[in-house]
């Protein structure tokens, strides 16, 4: 009989060291093949290499600001979409509520922008933001509730409606006529923009995201409601055994799921961007599911793998533009770091062992 | 306005003769480019080869920034850009206007310049300059090639000259199409007088299924001739695997469409980014808005493909040239085209961009539509006699 070179069993759950000590050896691996790749196509020395990446994400006070706030927003999606995956609902349409969020946002800023004064228009933009997104994660989840639809394929579907919904909006609301963009809304008037805190203006998003995440780290570990989507998540049975009534759970939950998307949404739109595209969300919302993932769903956690992730996609982007790259080369090495990284979960998980024993026979 | 310009261009030209002298003074300057896409789109790399030609020749520090949209990603990348130590900092594209407008609040020190924008002259930031080209010269010339090969086809008896008609593929209804399209159909129209135009928009200034289905879509409509105002290789595929002929832009595409490829117009913009440099590194101030043309080496044409052009088309071509450079030439001259039926005797146009889109400026002067002469982006945006737009959803 023939048998296998090696094989793979499941590991009893590894000290916390031993886990972290494979995670730091695959970024390390990482970065070897990233340095190797990068030099063989432009001929810099790898130290060089490693020493823009950091410049782009933490090289002036202006770049740790930037790599902060765009850690912010991407820990915002995160945290929105978790409550969800916790439930073992798989929402992949943050990015369609954030897109929605945003669009209730950009609506409110266009029409009622020189008609309302900032202290009532900005509650109204906040309320909008949220009930879009709310409603947007609400819609499949009633779905699921009632008729057990597929939310991976429903959620994702929503996405392109959020699209396209707001591709028509930049259309009908575009400046110059014939143009199709936006622009930046009310860029002299100033209405419906979030204040800035202390001159910085990326800090009051810094600020919600942070009481956020302490907030739903709370809400998800101390609360009962947090505490029935951790039953309904083990296993739905159980849940309805012991008189948790799943479908509002579900409902319940990802409209808090969605809201918290519109909430990314009007930030990204009144307090960042100021206007709104189809690139809005730009791909966050997609993202947010890896950053969720790989924290293994604890809010906590997830400041690190976003920041992993946001340092990974800044430095490479100012690889690309240091060296005359194309933008894409960004995204290879953000790929590579990825592909070891994820990789490394699979060791963590699995043990492999050679067949020693069988090897000697066959000799 | 007229004055200010004929100063910029002697500026430019006397700077064109001590650029080499000026080499070692403006090692120093650092610019930064910000492109809408990257290589793949011929608008981009058109930019992006003007760019490298020119901080090449002159010595300086240049850094390039591909794919970024036209959203708040155009404010970050400029202003990190200016942060990191960039004298200039220059985008490509339309929508990245008003976020440049943003960076050069925040960065008064840094000079930020901008394609194809339209409020540098209203938005009264001495930091913040828009530029063009007067690239409807340059459309007009295309176009009477276009019209040669119509003439051509027709004598060959493939079609009668009632059926001489051309087809367009536009990005946008704005105005910066328009005037180009019009400029081309004009020119076609100056050899072959019966020609009429069919014009479709694809919402994209680069999408090539959308430009290949939309060149398709014109050639089964009976479209002759094919040309196009979007950036990527979509149309000239379409009309090479088609066999039929056409005129392209931003750069020769004949390496692809050999058999088909008649000329193309561009905007050399190595001249601008010249300029700009030197203004910066003699601390000279950056005009608001800078129109090229022919004169500044700014508005070229490819070389005409033989195999596809009729015959004697660079000939004509060389004529025209001259007869616009000489000024006995207008491109939109009222006694060559009609607008609802009539010469076109007032045009009030949007000139001073405001949401309304409301006419602020007269522009027919003297018989002719002065376009590019009160700002440097087209603003001739009529549907003149001839010309049949097939959807205006964009």
């Amino acid at each position: 009989m023939k048998q296998k070179l090696f094989h793979l069993s499941k590991r009893k759950e590894l000290p916390w060291y031993a886990a972290w000590a494979i995670r730091g050896v695959a970024i390390l691996l990482a970065l070897v093949v990233c340095g190797v790749v990068t030099t063989a196509m432009t001929g810099e020395d790898p130290i060089a290499i490693y020493k823009t990446m950091w410049a782009g994400a933490f090289g002036t006070s202006r770049r740790i600001w930037n790599t902060l706030q765009y850690l912010a927003l991407l820990l915002c999606v995160s945290l929105a979409v978790t409550p969800a995956f916790r439930m073992k609902f798989w929402n992949v349409g943050g990015e369609g509520q954030v897109l929605m969020g945003g669009l209730a946002t950009a609506a409110c800023m266009i029409l009622l922008g020189d008609k309302l004064p900032n202290w009532l228009l900005i509650p109204i933009m906040i309320v909008s933001a949220l009930l879009a997104g709310a409603i947007w994660g609400g819609i499949p989840a009633f779905f699921k509730a009632k008729w057990n639809t597929n939310e991976t394929l429903f959620t994702l579907m929503m996405n392109y409606v959020a699209t396209q919904l707001v591709a028509y909006y930049v259309i009908v609301w575009e400046v110059p006529k014939g143009s199709g963009k936006i622009g930046i809304i009310n860029q002299n008037s100033h209405a419906g923009w979030l204040p800035t805190i202390a001159g910085q203006k990326y800090l009051l998003t810094i600020l919600v995201v942070a009481i956020l995440t302490g907030l739903l780290y709370i809400y998800l570990n101390w609360s009962k409601q947090g505490y029935e989507i951790s039953v309904v998540g083990e296993s739905v049975r159980t849940a309805r055994y012991v008189g948790i009534k799943v479908d509002r759970v579900i409902i319940r939950t990802m409209l808090l799921s969605g809201a918290l998307c519109g909430l990314a949404g009007l930030l990204l739109v009144g307090g960042s961007d100021h206007t709104i595209t189809v690139n809005t969300a730009g791909g966050r919302g997609f993202t947010a599911v890896m950053v969720s993932w790989m924290a293994k769903f604890n809010p906590i956690g997830m400041i690190f793998t976003s920041l992993l992730l946001v340092f990974l996609g800044r430095g490479s982007s100012e690889i690309s533009s240091k060296f005359q790259l194309n933008d894409s080369f960004g995204d290879i090495l953000t790929g590579i770091i990825l592909f070891f990284i994820i990789g490394c979960e699979f060791f963590i998980s699995y043990k492999i062992s050679l067949h020693r024993a069988s090897r000697k026979e066959d000799k | 306005m007229k004055k200010i310009l004929s100063l910029v261009l002697a500026i430019v030209m006397v700077m064109g003769l001590f650029a080499v002298s000026a080499a070692a003074e403006t090692s120093d300057v650092k610019v930064g480019f910000i492109f809408l896409h990257d290589e793949n789109s011929t608008y981009d790399l058109n930019f992006m080869n003007a760019a490298k030609e020119a901080c090449e020749k002159l010595g300086v520090e240049y850094v390039l920034k591909t794919n970024v949209p036209e959203g708040n990603e155009c404010y970050e990348a400029a202003a990190d850009m200016a942060d990191d130590g960039c004298d200039i900092v220059f985008a490509d594209s339309f929508g990245h206007e008003d976020y440049m407008i943003e960076a050069a609040k925040e960065f008064p020190e840094v000079q930020f310049c901008h394609a194809t924008g339209t409020k540098a002259h209203t938005e009264g930031l001495a930091n913040y300059h828009n530029a063009f080209a007067s690239i409807y010269e340059g459309r007009y010339l295309a176009g009477v090639a276009a019209g040669m090969k119509l003439n051509e086809m027709i004598e060959a008896g493939e079609f009668t000259a009632e059926e001489a008609k051309m087809g367009y593929v536009g990005a946008y209804t704005y105005a910066e199409v328009v005037s180009g399209y019009t400029s081309f159909y004009l020119g076609a129209k100056s050899v072959c007088p019966s020609v009429t135009m069919d014009v479709t928009f694809t919402g994209s200034w680069y999408d090539e299924t959308a430009e290949k289905e939309a060149a398709n879509k014109l050639i089964e409509g009976g479209c002759k001739l094919i040309s196009q105002h979007a950036d990527s290789m979509g149309a000239p595929t379409a009309c090479e695997n088609a066999g039929v002929p056409n005129v392209s832009y931003n750069g020769s595409t004949v390496d692809a469409c050999p058999n088909t490829f008649i000329v193309s117009s561009r905007i050399n913009w190595a001249p601008y980014f010249e300029y700009i440099i030197n203004c910066v590194a003699n601390g000279e101030e950056i005009a608001a808005d800078w129109t090229g043309n022919i004169a500044t080496g700014s508005v070229e044409l490819s070389d005409v493909n033989e195999q596809a052009a009729a015959a004697g088309t660079a000939e004509k071509i060389a004529e025209v040239k001259a007869a616009l450079e000489d000024g006995s030439l207008k491109v939109f001259d009222t006694t060559t085209f009609t607008y609802n039926g009539a010469a076109l005797e007032s045009f009030m146009a949007d000139v001073d961009t405001d949401p309304a889109y409301e006419g602020d400026t007269e522009v027919v002067v003297d018989g002719a539509v002065l376009e590019s002469e009160f700002r440097s982006a087209p603003y001739f945006n009529l549907t003149i006699d001839g010309i049949n737009l097939l959807d205006t959803a964009f």
